[in-house]
């Protein structure tokens, strides 16, 4: 159908006679007949408006989501509130449509909303430098530790066992690349035990905190443990407990990175999501990603445009530290967004809300018959429980009852997993009494 | 009607002079609107009890002052993130002739899919049994996407191009592991992306450049002298950065495999190329596509993008996973490929992305899809030769989807840059196109037009381009005058670093 292309068949004729073709395939005369696709693609033939429409539809209505299954589940990827603003402002076209700022002066709307997301984040981390975003959290954390690794030759990376399952399944992908050895340190009840590394030599040391489980780490361990080698320390932290916790800065890191999905993101499915990244400003030059800077055009005003460009792939090439190109701008400014909705009190207010939603379908479930501690360790926004029935059957069956009831972990040698015997468990501000109450009934049925 | 009215031709709607811009002056950040004690935020009434933050998080561990964000209303918010949009091109605005980026037009419908509440408000660890929907969504797409590219099997995972080429790199070298092979070299032209050797380096091998000969092609002889038994593989685009199809491509893949390296396609012109040849019948082994060039999913300012990545048959089992697969009974389950070099992603890759893509596979169907591919072919060329004579159009060969001119004449006799003439279309109410690549081209003018611009807009953009030509030398160096700011120093930039409003207020 090709309902994109605007040429009628006048049009066409008219532009090929220019060129002096006698039709469309002969503009492809390059192309070795052996190597053309003379059957054409075996794909569908194109479908109208409202046919992709009623078929984008049918997939949609096959998921369960919202109402139909109310959402305690978090481990990365958090049930908050976009507000109206969030979502209007978030998906205007100008910003929707537009390219790369690679032409500042007519780019100074995404240039500026990434600086005021940089702003913000660098205030969230308790760190001068923030890029102007990288794709999640996990690959935030592997721009990490190669930044943080020696320019030259393999080194050794200290990876919490307790940072999240999927994260650290990325991070030892990308290590047969770059040769890190990636160690990982066991947890013991559900925080990170430093005494129990190996000796070595780390280049990095990374902790989340909160880590996987929802647990508050002992960061101040990790920043010892760095100190000892001569590490970075490199902090997971997440947005919204920023609301309540001090910084990642504060407490001693050298890079922070993060999953932004909980700043206006909706959970989409696992993406597009957003990579914060942050640092102190003496390693600006080895920030991955693009920056944004402040600075005049001719006329003395005030302009925007990426900076430290040196730096990136496209002038670097091999020489480069990352192969950064299109990030997750639109998400960026989404958070942008969000963020100035939220505001200081707004932040403050979402992360009280989520800790008591937290703390009181927690002690609700431990009133259950069977129902113990994962891990004693203090929580935040996130936590785990033991019950006496599989974790994971227990999610399928809450899921028949209307509740996403969490995610299934474990502990495998002492590092965290998805799938095992306990139940994590997250309560955002949009969970009211009314539902965990419900919730916590049918938890108890199904247990029973 | 009158027939004066009938005809007239239809005015070029690709050009944005009339974009209206409200003065000259800057747009105050949004830290200068804020005033303590304002709010925009509301939250839902949820009953629960209100414990202080104190009796929830230890002391230690508890802020003192909350951080220091911003305190607007919500009014004020909205005018000032509305008045960033008026500051900012966008296709939706106008002709975006940036080569190698495919700035074609996004369908408004692949809006509406992606923001369907039953994808978008799904959670990742959702039981399969729960999102069949999704499933059954990545497992289509990534049926199609091998359909279009030749190959076997594909991930949906690498969120971006360079991310998908990594990923790539990866497989070569777990397929060569398996070989019980340790290969140390990727060849790449060098005319390629940035991003080529960038991953090249982060999967671990050396980059071996190999040069165009004097058509702009692969140079044959050389690069049988660099093919031994250390290179890995062979990155190639397809058509080139130059626009050009590589006509020599079967024999390229055949001296790969000759000595057992891999030839990887990068994707970032397949839009050239949809339902007329495909990258597996080329011979290609590993290819990765760009979602938000090829596929219409919007580049949303520098992302998100997504970058899948399709291989042959003896790579499949290498792939990175959760793979979507259905089985006999119809259902669908997430699969781990047998010797998966593991996750690539926090969790499927960039899925509202991989939606939209499919809404426009949808639309287009196979018979749409090549039409992309004429409508884009038959732009870039029908705009080349409106440019011969005045522009240098330095490998002169049929192009495909894009085209490089310069203004390397030109600019010995008046000055002109290929820089000036970008910023002075930006006056002429387009976006410039790529300029000062590929490499090997001085004084480079890359130009893409897409399948999506009228014939009235790709004559208003080469008049433009004529007119500037011909103007009075020093002219352009004055340009951008009508944009929301001019020129803007980018020495100052990285000489005096503020990259957050903190440092502006207090300068180091």
């Amino acid at each position: 159908m090709g309902h994109f292309v605007p040429h009628s068949d006048a049009d066409i004729e008219r532009m090929l006679a220019d060129l002096g073709l006698a039709s469309l395939d002969e503009l492809f005369a390059v192309v070795p007949d052996a190597l053309r696709l003379a059957r054409g693609l075996a794909l569908e033939p194109g479908r109208s408006e409202p046919d992709v429409a009623f078929e984008m539809e049918r997939l949609a209505a096959a998921n369960r989501c919202g109402p139909e299954l109310v959402c305690f589940a978090g481990a990365g990827a958090y049930d908050h509130e976009v507000p109206a603003a969030t979502r209007r402002l978030g998906s205007r076209s100008e910003f929707v449509t537009a390219y790369t700022p690679y032409q500042p002066e007519v780019s100074q709307g995404v240039l500026q909303a990434l600086f005021e997301y940089q702003t913000f984040v660098s205030r969230l981390a308790g760190l001068e430098i923030a890029n102007a975003s990288l794709y999640d959290g996990a690959s935030a954390t592997v721009e990490a530790l190669n930044m943080a690794a020696s320019p030259k030759g393999h080194s050794t990376m200290w990876v919490s066992g307790a940072l999240h399952p999927n994260w650290r399944a990325v991070i030892k992908t990308f290590a047969a690349g770059s040769g890190h050895e990636i160690v990982e340190i066991p947890t013991r009840d559900g925080r990170t035990d430093w005494d129990a590394a190996p000796p070595g030599e780390p280049a990095a040391v990374v902790v989340a905190n909160p880590n996987f489980f929802g647990v508050l780490e002992d960061v101040s361990a990790a920043r010892t443990a760095a100190d000892l080698h001569g590490a970075a320390l490199v902090v997971a932290f997440d947005p919204v407990s920023a609301g309540l916790l001090r910084t990642p800065g504060e407490m001693g890191a050298d890079i922070a990175v993060g999953e932004g999905q909980p700043l206006g993101t909706p959970m989409s499915f696992g993406g597009p999501y957003l990579g914060l990244f942050a640092c102190r400003r003496d390693l600006v030059r080895r920030l991955p990603g693009r920056l944004v800077g402040r600075t005049r055009d001719v006329a003395g005003r005030n302009a925007y445009v990426t900076t430290l460009r040196a730096r990136e792939q496209d002038i670097r090439r091999e020489k480069a530290s990352s192969n950064v190109c299109t990030n997750q701008t639109l998400i960026a400014v989404a958070a942008m967004i969000q963020l100035s909705w939220l505001g200081t009190s707004g932040l403050a207010e979402l992360a009280l809300r989520c800790a008591r939603g937290a703390r009181y379908t927690r002690e609700a479930l431990l009133g259950l018959p069977g129902v113990e501690e994962f891990v004693t360790a203090a929580t935040l926004r996130e936590f785990a429980l033991k019950l006496p029935v599989d974790a994971t059957t227990v999610v399928e069956r809450m899921a028949e009852e209307g509740f996403l009831a969490g995610v299934a972990v474990g502990v495998e040698s002492g590092l965290a997993t998805i799938d095992g015997e306990a139940l994590l468990v997250s309560v955002t501000e949009r969970r009211t009494k009314e539902q965990i109450d419900r919730y916590v009934e049918c938890v108890g049925k199904v247990i029973r | 009607m009158t027939s004066e009215h009938n005809a007239r031709v239809p005015a070029p709607a690709g050009r944005a002079t009339s974009a209206p811009v409200m003065g000259r002056d800057s747009e105050a950040t949004i830290f200068e609107y804020s005033s303590p004690g304002r709010r925009a935020w509301s939250f839902r009434s949820t009953g629960l009890p209100e414990w202080d933050a104190s009796e929830l998080v230890a002391p230690g561990l508890l802020r003192g002052a909350p951080v220091e964000l911003v305190e607007v209303p919500e009014r004020d918010l909205v005018a000032h993130v509305t008045r960033l949009t008026h500051r900012q091109y966008s296709v939706d605005l106008g002709a975006y002739p940036l080569g190698s980026c495919t700035m074609k037009y996004n369908p408004k419908l692949c809006d509406d899919a992606a923001s369907l509440p039953g994808l978008a408000n799904v959670h990742p660890a959702t039981p399969a049994s729960h999102c069949q929907g999704w499933l059954e969504l990545l497992w289509s797409l990534s049926n199609a996407l091998c359909e279009v590219t030749g190959m076997k099997a594909a991930t949906l995972a690498p969120p971006a191009g360079a991310a998908g080429e990594l990923t790539g790199l990866l497989l070569m070298r777990a397929w060569h592991d398996s070989q019980g092979e340790t290969r140390t070299k990727v060849i790449i032209p060098d005319s390629a992306h940035g991003t080529n050797p960038a991953s090249v380096t982060l999967g671990g091998y050396e980059t071996v450049t190999v040069p165009s000969d004097d058509r702009g092609l692969v140079d044959m002889t050389a690069l049988r002298n660099r093919l031994d038994g250390d290179v890995a593989g062979i990155m190639l685009t397809n058509p080139n950065t130059l626009g050009l199809f590589e006509e020599d491509i079967a024999e390229i893949a055949a001296a790969a495999h000759d000595v057992g390296a891999l030839l990887y396609y990068d994707g970032a012109n397949l839009n050239a190329i949809l339902g007329v040849t495909r990258p597996g019948d080329m011979g290609f082994d590993i290819v990765h596509m760009n979602l938000h060039k090829t596929f219409a999913v919007p580049h949303g300012g520098g992302g998100p993008g997504a970058g899948p990545v399709a291989v042959s048959a003896r790579l499949e089992d290498f792939l990175p996973g959760p793979l979507a697969q259905r089985g006999d009974d119809g259902t669908f389950a997430w699969v781990n490929p047998a010797r998966s070099i593991g996750r690539v992603h926090s969790w499927y890759g960039n899925a509202l992305a991989l939606a939209r893509a499919w809404s426009y596979i949808l639309a287009n169907g196979g018979d749409g899809l090549r039409r992309v591919a004429e409508g884009a072919v038959l732009n870039s060329n029908w705009l080349k030769s409106r440019l011969r004579g005045t522009y240098d159009i330095p490998f002169d060969r049929p192009a495909m989807h894009e085209f490089v001119a310069s203004t390397s004449t030109l600019k010995k006799q008046t000055g002109l840059r290929a820089l000036d003439v970008a910023k002075r279309m930006l006056e002429e109410g387009f976006h410039a196109p790529t300029v000062y690549f590929p490499l090997i081209v001085e004084e480079a003018l890359m130009i893409e037009p897409t399948e999506t611009e009228s014939v009235e807009t790709l004559e208003a953009l080469a008049e433009a381009l004529i007119r500037i030509a011909g103007e009075v030398a020093g002219e352009a160096a004055h340009a951008p005058r009508s944009t929301p700011v001019g020129r803007v120093d980018e020495a100052l930039a990285a000489r005096r670093l503020q990259a957050t409003w903190d440092a502006v207020c207090q300068p180091s």
